[in-house]
This record gives structure tokens, sequence and C-alpha cells, in this order.
């Protein structure tokens, strides 16, 4: 094959890969990419959703690269084709130092740009619903932060509104349009705290206050999973909850104070984490610190720093 | 050589057939289905002891089921219908201790809200005064918990089942709308396997002490 002739397959593979992947990066982008989960019910989740998106885009056209160059050799070089060039091998074999060049510097790029573009996603939007401990470095830009507690038992999340008296309840509401910063913690073993549409994830570990930040943006219906093997019923321990309008979180919330109101008093003070009495096994559990939760963390408060 | 061969085989098959009636094994299930007229409630009478007293393992606490023809049987395995109220008796024998979390403490998803100590309407049981909880019968999936107030532990409790009223107890009721067909897990909330790492292991993991299935059927 003359070098005119490798020209021309050359240029004839790169038009094929360009208009294929313009074509169906856009497709997918503006086709399937709103619809890929977690969906959009809070920052996270659409965080979630465009870091996928993106590098779905980027690995697109690496993928049909590959699969442009192999189909293109599998039709056009195959060995019963009239014309066919001899395969050359052996000491007749010979590098591209353009080409070589080309495809490290390409990989390269496009590893180094994947390693920013995740940190910044990372940073960004404060931690982009991960859990970051109990020092997070990555907090909200929002003075008005809703602290929701998430207590893991085997086998259940209980929640805790410290804002509204400290309740604890077995549903998670969450108002829209509101950040919130979930508070993680364990009574037994570790647990981890996946709600899936809310693109929170965070593990709940004994005495630790692991803390995941998001904001709500969308209404609906949340589904809790357990995401760390705990025990015989690690599969059971999944519950619902739902992001409504503020006036219904607020009646919810006012609501579930007052009839959980007995029990409420009973309960122990709030703090970040519970550590076991001196029974150990079988005895209740106390809070560790009596640290109110932060100050920026107030929303539907009634004064609780006064 | 034939021999040592089918030796091996044999012993073989004898790991594979005890490890597989092992992982096999399985509490009877008690049925509440049979002759059961729609629309009519099912009596559910169980206990719990501090120790079971028999079986592989004696001092683990457990819950017992009364099944229809009035026989105690150690096991947390049941068939209910569909759609239908049971009402459900906990004849309590063990002592108690604090909750974990107190939220347990509070009657959840029964009929009414509320639920029976010895006749007496109750809603929450505070686990850090008297004798405290013993256990608890709760449902997650379907919402439902009530706590079980424990009787004096330095009185002389039934240690091994199934118990009689001769023994110190308590009696709690209540009742609760079983959902369409399907398995749903109920358990113990009050870490009580004794022995084990903040009590949550031995009969707190297992079915048929402290753990069990609702299986209910169209």
């Amino acid at each position: 094959m003359s070098e005119g002739g490798e020209t021309h397959h050359f240029r004839r593979l790169i038009a094929i890969w360009v208009v294929l992947a313009v074509a169906l990066d856009l497709a997918f982008y503006f086709a399937l990419g709103p619809h890929i989960p977690p969906g959009a019910m809070t920052s996270s989740a659409s965080g979630a959703q465009f870091d996928f998106n993106i590098l779905f885009l980027i690995a697109l056209p690496v993928v049909l690269a590959v699969w442009v160059y192999w189909a293109y050799a599998l039709i056009v070089w195959r060995g019963s084709r009239a014309g066919a060039p001899e395969p050359e091998g052996g000491p007749k074999a010979r590098g591209h130092f353009g080409i070589q060049v080309a495809w490290i510097v390409t990989t390269t790029v496009i590893v180094l740009g994947v390693f920013v573009f995740g940190t910044v996603e990372l940073i960004v939007p404060a931690g982009a619903g991960g859990g970051e401990g109990q020092s997070p470095i990555w907090t909200p830009t929002s003075h008005d932060v809703l602290p929701v507690q998430v207590i893991a038992q085997q086998w259940q999340f209980i929640y805790r509104y410290p804002t509204f008296g400290g309740f604890e309840s077995r549903q998670l509401m969450l108002p829209l349009d509101t950040t919130i910063a979930f508070h993680v913690t364990s009574l037994d073993v570790i647990h981890d705290f996946w709600a899936y549409q809310l693109g929170i994830k965070a593990d709940a570990n004994p005495s630790t206050d692991n803390v995941a930040y998001t904001t709500t943006q969308q209404l609906g219906s949340v589904t809790v999973r357990c995401d760390e093997l705990c025990g015989l019923w690690h599969g059971a321990m999944y519950n619902f909850g739902r992001v409504v309008a503020k006036s219904q979180f607020f009646a919810w919330a006012q609501a579930t104070e007052h009839q959980n109101a007995a029990n409420t008093k009973l309960l122990p003070p709030f703090a970040y984490t519970y550590v076991p009495d001196a029974n150990g096994a079988n005895g209740g559990y106390y809070p560790d610190n009596v640290d109110q939760y932060s100050k920026v963390e107030t929303y539907g408060a009634k004064n609780p720093d006064n | 050589m034939a021999i040592v061969g089918v030796l091996l085989a044999v012993a073989v098959g004898l790991v594979v057939f005890t490890v597989m009636a092992f992982l096999r094994s399985s509490p009877p299930t008690v049925d509440f289905t049979a002759g059961h007229q729609a629309g009519a409630p099912v009596d559910l009478t169980l206990q719990t002891v501090g120790s079971i007293g028999f079986g592989p393992h004696p001092s683990w606490v457990s819950y017992l089921t009364l099944n229809p023809e009035g026989q105690w049987v150690h096991t947390t395995l049941w068939d209910l219908p569909a759609n239908t109220r049971i009402n459900v008796t906990v004849d309590q024998y063990d002592g108690g201790s604090p909750l974990r979390n107190q939220q347990y403490g509070q009657v959840q998803g029964t009929v009414g809200g509320e639920a029976t100590l010895n006749g007496k309407s109750f809603q929450v049981i505070n686990a850090n005064a008297g004798n405290g909880v013993a256990h608890t019968f709760a449902i997650p999936t379907l919402g439902i918990s009530v706590p079980l107030y424990a009787n004096n532990g330095s009185s002389n409790l039934c240690a091994a089942a199934p118990c009689t009223f001769k023994s110190p107890h308590n009696i709690v009721k209540f009742s609760f709308m079983t959902p369409g067909p399907g398995q749903y897990p109920w358990q113990c909330f009050l870490p009580c396997g004794l022995g084990y790492l903040y009590g949550n292991g031995g009969p707190m993991q297992t079915v048929g002490y402290m753990d069990g299935f609702l299986k209910v059927v169209a």
C-alpha cells in the first residue's frame, strides 16, 4: 500500500469517527442525559448525574475510536477482500512517531482532565453528597441549614430533628429548596446511609458524626437503604422518605413533635454521637458530648442556643 | 487406589451434606391460615423468656409461639393471612434494661396506636425507669414497634421455656393489620444477646430466637 493510500484510510477513519462521536455524544447528552440516575432531586443528585454524563461524553469517543478502527479493519482489510494488503510484521513493522506522541498526549490529557474535573466536582458542591467525616472542610454557602441526624441501629434508620425539639422519627421528611446537613452515626455496628435519589451516601460509624450536605430541589419520594453488610436483616434495612413543600414539612414536623412529645422528653439530649453506658451490652446509649448543633444549622429552630 | 478414591468421595459427600443440612435448617413455621375465614381476626400468642433452656443454645433469650393446637413451639416464623387483624398477646417473662434508643419505647403502628400492659393502655414506656424494657416486638417495614415492659430482675424469673404464669410475667396486648402477601422480617430492638459484643450477637442474629418472619399469604 502506498503512502498516499494510508493517508486516505487515515482521513476516512478520522472522518467516520468524528461524525459518529459528535452525533452520539449530542444524542446522549440531550436525549438520555437528563434521565440518567440518580436524577435531579437534590444538588448532589444532579451533580452526580452531571458528572456521569460528562464522563460518558469523554469516554464515548474513546470507545468509538477503538470500535470504528476495529470495524474498518474487518471490512476494508479483511483477507478475503480483493486487493487487501498483506499484513506486515517482524522486521518490516515500523512505528509511527507522530501517532505514538498523539496517543500518549491524548490519553494523558484525558486522565489528568478527569482527575481535575472529579476533584473540582467533589469540592465545589460541598462534598458532592458524600460523608465528609466529623469536621467537613467543604461546607455549603447557605447559612440556613436544616440539620437531620441519621441514627442507624441493627436494622433500622431513625431520623432526629434537633431544631424541632429533638424528636425522632422513622420517616425521613425534608423540605424543598433547603440545604440539609445529614449527621450520620450508628448505635452499634457500621452501617451506611444511602439515600439514592438524594445523591447522599455516608457511612454510619459508632461514636462518629459523619456529615454530608445536599440541597433539595425537587419534590418526590426517597428510598433509603443500608449499604454496608451489617448482620442478619441487612437486606431489610431500608425505609422511605419524601421531599415535600416547606409548608407541608413544617406542618409534619410540628405535628410529629407534638405527637412524640411524651417520648421525646425521655430521649437523651441531642448530641452528635452517642456511646453505650457502663453496662455495655444490653444498656442504653447516652450523649458523649453536650455540644449543641452548629449555630448555622438553625433551620426552624426555636431559639436553640438561647 | 480405587478404595481410597471411593472413601475420599464419601468423605467429601458427607461434608457437603452436613454443610447443606446446616445451611438449610430452619425453625418450623406455625400456620395461622388453615381454616381462616376472610375478615376474621387471628390470635397470635407469644412468650419471651430469658433463657430458652433447651436445644443447641439453652442460655439464649428467645421468643416462643403458641400454635393453634395450644402447644408452645420454639419458632418465630408464622404464616398469616393477608389484610387481616392480628391480635397479639405477649407473655413476657424476662428481666430488662434501658433501650439502646428510647425511640423504641414508644408504641407505633398498632391499631389505635396503643397497646395494653396487664390490661392498662399505654403508649410509652420509659426504659430508664422501673424495671426497664425486656424486649421489643417490631416489624420495621410495616412501621410497627411495641416495647415489652420487663419484670423485676431480682425476682425468681423463669429460666427455661415454656414458662407458665407461676413465674413473674407481664402481659402485653396489641393488634396490627397484615398487609398484602409477602415476607416481612420482625425483630427485637433491644440488644439482648448477653455475652456478645454490645449484645448484638447470638440470639439477636438468629432466626427462631429474637428475629423472625411474617409470611403473609393471600
